[in-house]
């Protein structure tokens, strides 16, 4: 039962490099190569969820290496309770990803081969990338997955902020693969081989404070940590919107995957690993959400989102660390499963958010907030999708987002009550970020929602907007399903990360939560209210005379869209508090004199990482590095020499070594 | 709380008394500023006048706007399931409830936003912006007082929370629960739009906050609207009872309660008549400070070691 498990997500995998090889030949046929290409995807993710759910219910742990040998490592695949997850995550929100890109794709007056070879490859590579049981292989799957979403961040190319984005992008992925390579090489060098079982032996005496710090840092890269996000909100709104789904949805998550597997090498972790984590988080979360709110360009809002989003899942691993630190499983099951709920969670409604943002751009042509307004009567279900993506991500119920914080709170709660009082510090920022974070997201999604879909068009575009086709429209309304699905029914969803999350927690069994189906019937009650209050007014109403008229403005009877308030006024109240650490730009040219001539003024928001924290640290880096040159000549007589004296002392540290031992 | 006889009690001063508390408020400050006022039981019968009434609907709405006031309403009802009223265990409480709690009045607040940008009003939205800018400021304070309340008992829920109150000692000297309560008061203030975050009396529509957003609704949407508002301040100032005093289960229990929730009515009351409403830009430091209070509160808590 187990090697089905096991070769299901292999054939998945074959499925898709077929399918991509397929699309590649057909390029010319851009038509051909889209269907054949996303039908591949789609049987592939159906295919790999049996796979995934089989893994899961059978709590499959198995591992098998392949007969042909890696340079310095070897094919090794295996199965278990965290792989089998995140499968499920990636199988789930690539199929629903690969059905709306059929419908997105249709109408881009450009060559599809790129953008359909490039999806097919970023999937099979994340499959790998859990799959691996090898550094080797999978560093490799890693750099698959890197270089494919390189081809499709760049995939509008014509564009410069496209080339730029994918730049950025390029080099940040591979800075943090240099740092893995370190990790790794650490890791293997105590251990004798690549393979995650040696590591898994020996990782305790690899120096384990040391390799935390560069797992955090190289998979920190990846997943979008504060303040190695910078590439983040660049390199995703780039990419077509089904791809930002993919992305942000479930790529970023491969740098949680690589964290939590390397932490399960490093033997039991001290407390302080936790309260890191719990800082990274917080500081993740707020200056994502902060951000965010300053944003204009709709994608780019949701990108900054996933910063957030990934300061949670972060903050519930700090969370999980801490309980583990101290002995605690319930504390360390509730941090870990809250944090795994929420990658998928953040997956389903961040996909679902940058398909109804890659609508609004499909049927309108703008993804600026300013120049829409008004969008949900006339993309009803575009409107409705995004606005149950809304209310998830900010933690709301009925929905999904808030199960899984939920858990986190309820981890942090306990901690609290159980953990020792040093630790009791880092729980409290834990609890009060997640309030911060949850009010904060709330705004920016009333900004983003209210702006977008409701009031009147800000512009032509969209005025004249139009509603998806029908596989896009498909694919909302099942990420919308399965966002309220996993609210409604969390008692079923916590089986999917249970085995994770007791084995991540160091416990045998997962602790029964009668808690959850308390919040499932209240979810339950809380729809049904709804539902009758809305018959009660309608009871109410129906004798009664229902007039429309303009909205009220104070007595001014001609309102016109112009007048409504903007994404930028909403959200200027909000940054207020945080005026001191945002790097805010205005420019203004403000009417003056008797005969006032056009007047203009510019409000602009710039990422204080990349201006406060990375450019000096990198500028320090190359002023250090550039004293190295005194010993760069360009003589030849003198590398020689460096040859020489490198040989020399190494001939001597060898002989040294032989005496000595 | 399985008994039918604690749960009809529950639900029904959950339904029946939360329109009080505004009239008593609204009693408070008029008895204060020396007129007579209009009666205590006034808010019944505004809510019963405008849910017999038509309704307006700008042309700009759609259902968004619609379905603000039910969902406001609906959470605030779900809300009160999980508070408890008389006695300290509410009908539907769980272990984690004060999360939900929290949660479902975070989602009221998104339905309301949302249907006031809906109107596509400049003035909505920026009662709008301000709502969200200080409801996501009031949000780590509440969870900082429910920590402090929650952390030594060993439980997030407000039933395990309120049987573990240390009665005896902390009247008279409790730091931590003096924060708490201090920082759930103005959460209180800032949550129910009252002075000195928000004048709900006040007739410029520039400087509102809460009314602002609601002026489009009209008939039994601006009915359900008020009534969850009173439901929401009935809600917070049961917690606030609950940190004060102790309320025994069933009749007994009674009394207790409601000379409390009315005796916060009045503190509001009067706290609207002797202060004046903040500058806008001041409000932020107001609620930030609250935050810093319990974060205190909190400090003390856990490195005293002992409740």
């Amino acid at each position: 039962m187990h090697q089905i498990a096991l070769s299901i997500p292999l054939v998945a995998v074959a499925i898709l490099a077929a399918t991509a090889m397929a699309a590649a030949v057909l390029g010319r046929n851009d038509r051909a190569s889209l269907i054949v290409g996303s039908l591949g995807a789609l049987v592939a993710s159906g295919l790999g969820l049996v796979g995934a759910v089989l893994a899961l219910a059978t709590r499959a742990e198995i591992e098998r290496a392949a007969a042909w040998a890696l340079p310095l490592g070897s094919i090794r695949v295996g199965l278990d309770s965290l792989t089998a997850f995140f499968l499920f995550c990636i199988f789930l929100i690539a199929g629903l990803a690969a059905l709306y890109g059929m419908g997105y794709l249709r109408g881009q007056q450009r060559r599809l081969a790129p953008a359909v070879v490039g999806f097919n490859l970023l999937v099979a590579a994340m499959v790998l990338v859990v799959l691996a049981r090898d550094a080797v292989f999978f560093l490799l799957a890693w750099e698959v997955m890197s270089i494919a979403s390189y081809f499709l961040v760049t995939f509008e190319s014509e564009r410069d902020s496209v080339r730029r984005a994918g730049t950025t992008y390029l080099i940040a992925t591979h800075i943090g693969v240099l740092v893995l390579f370190a990790l790794f090489g650490l890791l293997g060098r105590g251990a004798g081989s690549f393979a995650f079982a040696d590591l898994a032996r020996t990782g305790s005496r690899a120096g384990p404070q040391l390799c935390f710090i560069l797992a955090v840092i190289g998979f920190g890269t990846k997943a979008g940590f504060w303040p190695l996000h910078f590439w983040l909100p660049d390199a995703h709104p780039a990419a077509p919107s089904h791809v930002s789904a993919v992305m942000s949805g479930v790529m970023i998550k491969m740098g949680i995957y690589g964290l939590l597997r390397v932490v399960s090498f490093l033997g039991p972790p001290p407390a302080w690993w936790g309260a890191l984590l719990v800082l990274v988080g917080a500081i993740s979360g707020i200056a994502g959400v902060v951000h965010a709110l300053a944003q204009h360009d709709l994608k780019r809002l949701l990108a900054y989102h996933s910063v957030e989003n990934i300061g949670i899942i972060t903050l519930g691993i700090g969370v999980g660390l801490l309980g583990r630190a101290y002995g605690n499983p319930a504390v360390a099951t509730l941090g870990y499963a809250g944090a795994l709920l929420h990658v998928l969670n953040h997956g389903l409604f961040k996909g679902l958010l940058f398909q109804g943002a890659g609508s609004v751009l499909h049927g309108t042509g703008t993804r600026h907030l300013e120049s829409l307004g008004g969008l949900s009567r006339r993309m009803p279900t575009t409107a409705a999708a995004f606005l149950v993506g809304a209310v998830a991500i900010c933690g709301l119920p009925p929905l999904n987002g808030f199960v899984s914080e939920w858990l986190i709170y309820l981890g942090a709660f306990r901690g609290g009550t159980d953990l020792p009082a040093r630790a009791v510090g880092a729980v409290a920022i834990a609890l009060v970020a997640l309030a911060l974070i949850g009010g904060l997201a709330a705004a920016c999604f009333v900004k983003a929602f209210g702006v977008v879909f409701l009031g009147e068009a800000r512009s032509e575009g969209a005025r004249h907007a139009h509603e998806s086709g029908l596989a896009m429209r498909a694919a909302m309304i099942a990420g919308a399903i399965a966002c309220l699905a996993i609210g409604l029914f969390p008692v079923a969803a916590i089986h999917l990360v249970a085995g994770a999350a007791a084995e991540l927690g160091g416990t045998a069994g997962f602790p029964s939560l009668g808690a959850l189906a308390s919040i499932s019937s209240l979810a339950g009650l809380l729809l049904a209210l709804v539902g009758g209050l809305a018959l009660l007014r309608m009871a109410l109403l129906k004798s009664r005379p229902v007039e429309r008229g303009t909205t009220w403005g104070c007595g001014y009877p001609h309102p016109s869209p112009r007048m409504q308030y903007t994404a930028a006024s909403f959200a200027d109240p909000v940054l207020a508090p945080f005026a001191a650490v945002l790097q805010i730009r205005t420019h203004a040219h403000l009417p003056e004199g008797m005969f006032p001539t056009a007047a203009h003024f510019d409000k602009h928001v710039g990422d204080m990482a990349g201006e406060r924290v990375l450019v000096p640290i990198w500028r320090t880096f190359l002023h250090t590095a550039l004293r190295l040159k005194v010993i760069q000549h360009g003589r030849m007589q003198l590398y020689l020499v460096y040859v020489l004296v490198t040989l020399v002392g190494l001939l001597l540290w060898q002989i040294g070594g032989a005496l000595g031992g | 709380m399985a008994d039918p006889g604690s749960i009809a009690l529950h639900l029904g001063l959950l339904l029946l008394v939360p329109p009080l508390l505004p009239g008593l408020i609204a009693k408070t400050k008029a008895v204060a500023s020396g007129r007579q006022g209009p009666p205590v039981l006034q808010p019944y019968r505004d809510i019963w006048k405008l849910l017999g009434k038509g309704a307006v609907y700008s042309q700009t709405t759609t259902w968004i706007f619609r379905a603000g006031p039910i969902v406001t309403l609906a959470a605030a009802l779900c809300a009160g399931l999980l508070t408890p009223l008389v006695g300290p265990a509410a009908p539907l409480g769980f272990a984690g409830d004060v999360v939900l709690f929290a949660y479902l009045l975070a989602l009221g607040r998104f339905f309301t936003m949302a249907a006031a940008l809906d109107t596509g009003s400049s003035f909505e939205g920026m009662g709008a912006s301000r709502e969200a800018t200080f409801s996501a400021l009031a949000e780590p304070t509440l969870f900082l007082v429910l920590a402090i309340l929650c952390i030594p008992a060993g439980s997030p829920s407000f039933a395990a929370a309120f049987t573990a109150l240390p009665w005896q000692t902390w009247i008279a000297a409790h730091p931590p629960l003096i924060a708490a309560t201090v920082a759930l008061f103005v959460v209180l203030l800032a949550e129910n739009s009252r002075i000195p975050v928000d004048d709900p009396s006040t007739h410029l529509e520039l400087t509102m906050i809460h009314e602002v957003m609601v002026l489009d609704h009209s008939g039994p949407d601006y009915a359900f609207i008020l009534y969850g508002g009173a439901i929401k301040l009935f809600l917070f100032a049961s917690l606030l009872v609950h940190i004060l005093v102790p309320v025994p289960a069933g009749l007994p229990g009674l009394p207790v309660f409601g000379a409390g929730v009315v005796a916060v009515a009045i503190v509001v009351g009067i706290v609207e008549s002797i202060t004046a409403r903040l500058r806008l830009v001041r409000v932020p430091q107001f609620l930030i400070g609250a935050s810093v209070v319990a974060m205190l509160g909190l400090l003390i808590l856990v490195f005293r070691g002992t409740l």
